[in-house]
């Protein structure tokens, strides 16, 4: 975790990280869903989420390309510090007000 | 992956590497103009061997191994001809080849450091306040010339020229590659904040929708910014400078209108300010004020700032702070600028009477002979004291001394209104 700190701290120093944070477990989270007019709401652990999504971060880029960058960064630095890992990166543009990029 | 998506991301982390590979350069050749030559060779190195070899694991170590095999190379072959060159060359080959582990993180320190000294070296006094701006947005913001050019409305040549001309000086007056100490520290350092503000005015004020470049040069200041506060943590105006920034972005998207029409600050949709930014700059201006620096020009401004980035409507802003703020900041920064807008200040607290009253004494400043807010702010204060007709002259004087195409419509619109409604002439 220290490294990943770090990672982040290595994005705020060049400028780019604008918000960065964990995300606790499913089990403390809840599923809300709508169809056939019915709403439910689950509380987790959800089990067949295999998948945890670990936590987000918000960079501020000038291309995609750059966004990746970072990201392959992080990957790698995951890799390096457990060998074997695998995992998962998903990268979204935020939508803003104001001039397109 | 295709050639064009390996040059975008070759190019995605030469944009991230760039300013940190020249810095190191530059304290090892003590030569902003070579670094900068280095680290091009670097990159061309890079665009011959990553598209077969992949992008390295530590790209900023890749390229500044081969930045220096290229420069021993240079120095060797230059050596008979220039004894300093030959001098550099042992330096570099002395310095180590290789990077370890451990060497990477002892570099990490020196290599903020060294951004740190050419942040200076950029912004240095020997050079004109454009060439600090230009030299700046090339060597740290790693923008091209073109880019450059574009966002100042200059001819391209113009800035290469510039550019060319500031290394040379600085070389030519043997401007040492180091962060300023002592009493020279605080000037120096008003230096480069003023850079970095000029660059994000200019991209601030810049009619939005003409050209996408000069909103973005809002963002590389945010960055040259967001970057000078983790290498001088310590020094409260910077972070004041990044509030005042981080702030004044959240508006971006309120700022126009449908048909891009300027909308001004009390009409805006305050739904459209980005609340993200404005934490980051609330944040910015409580770590200015923990370092003990609420005083200084940047965080007077940035509470300013504050004061509306805090009201969730207009009716809500606290006026009466921010007439206080411009009382503290026009006794430090001596400027009618300042004043003026004190008096607007003032009118929202007690009414436009009391604004005038301040308005009319800096009628009599040369100073603001042409500035064209002066009529403008007159204008709305008369307006809203019923004064119609003086205030539709003052109207269009000031839409006669704006060069903006937006805003002139902007106050003649206002004239017009006054026109509509008219009083009768004395």
């Amino acid at each position: 975790m220290e490294a990943i700190g770090k990672l982040g701290e290595e994005a705020a120093k060049a400028g780019v990280m604008v918000e960065m944070g964990g995300l606790l477990p499913t089990a403390m989270g809840a599923r809300l869903r709508l169809a056939g007019g019915k709403l439910t709401v689950t509380d987790g652990p959800f089990s067949e989420a295999k998948e945890v999504i670990g936590g987000y971060a918000v960079y501020s880029v000038k291309t995609k390309a750059e966004a990746v960058a970072w990201a392959t960064r992080f990957m790698n630095l995951h890799e390096q510090l457990w060998p074997g890992w695998e995992g998962e990166t998903e990268l979204r543009q935020l939508m803003e007000f104001g001039p397109p990029p | 992956m295709t050639a064009t998506d390996t040059h975008r991301a070759i190019d995605a982390v030469w944009r991230i590497e760039q300013a940190k590979l020249i810095a190191g350069l530059a304290r090892m050749v003590r030569d902003v103009g070579i670094a900068e030559e280095l680290a091009q060779d670097a990159l061309v190195a890079a665009l011959e061997q990553w598209p077969k070899s992949g992008i390295p694991d530590r790209p900023g170590a890749w390229l500044m191994a081969a930045a220096k095999h290229r420069a021993i190379d240079r120095f060797r072959r230059a050596k008979l001809i220039d004894r300093k060159h030959a001098e550099l060359g042992h330096e570099l080959a002395a310095d180590g080849e290789g990077v370890t582990p451990d060497l990477d993180a002892a570099l990490d320190d020196d290599i903020g450091d060294d951004l740190l000294r050419l942040m200076f070296t950029a912004c240095h006094p020997v050079l004109a306040q454009e060439s600090r701006v230009a030299l700046t947005l090339r060597l740290i913001a790693g923008l091209t010339t073109e880019e450059i050019a574009r966002a100042f409305l200059v001819p391209e040549p113009t800035v290469a020229q510039r550019i060319v001309r500031a290394k040379r000086a600085l070389a030519e007056k043997r401007v040492p590659f180091e962060v300023p100490r002592g009493p020279e520290l605080a000037e120096r350092l008003a230096s480069v904040l003023s850079v970095i503000y000029l660059i994000f005015n200019e991209g601030y004020s810049a009619t939005v929708g003409d050209d996408w470049m000069r909103p973005q040069l809002c963002e590389e200041a945010l960055r040259l910014g967001r970057i000078l506060a983790g290498l001088a943590a310590d020094e409260p105006e910077v972070h004041g400078l990044v509030a005042i920034m981080e702030i004044q972005a959240s508006r971006f998207g309120a700022r126009t209108g449908p048909s891009g029409e300027p909308v001004l600050l009390l009409d805006q949709n305050r739904a459209r300010w980005d609340q993200l930014l404005i934490r980051r700059g609330l944040t910015a201006l409580e770590r200015a004020e923990a370092l003990g620096g609420a005083r200084g020009p940047y965080a007077l401004q940035a509470a300013i700032a504050a004061c509306h980035a805090r009201a969730r409507t207009g009716v809500e802003t606290d006026w009466a702070r921010i007439v206080g703020l411009y009382g503290e900041l026009a006794q430090i920064v001596l400027s009618p600028v300042v004043e003026l807008n004190r008096a607007v200040a003032l009118a929202m607290l007690f009414g436009p009477a009391s604004g005038l009253e301040l308005v009319d004494a800096l009628s009599a400043d040369p100073t603001l002979k042409d500035y064209h807010l002066l009529p403008s702010v007159r204008g709305d204060l008369l307006a809203k004291l019923g004064r119609t007709g003086e205030a539709r002259r003052e109207f269009e004087r000031a839409a006669s001394l704006t060069r903006n195409t937006r805003e002139r419509e902007l106050l003649l619109n206002r004239a017009a209104a006054c026109a509509a409604t008219a009083e009768p002439a004395p």
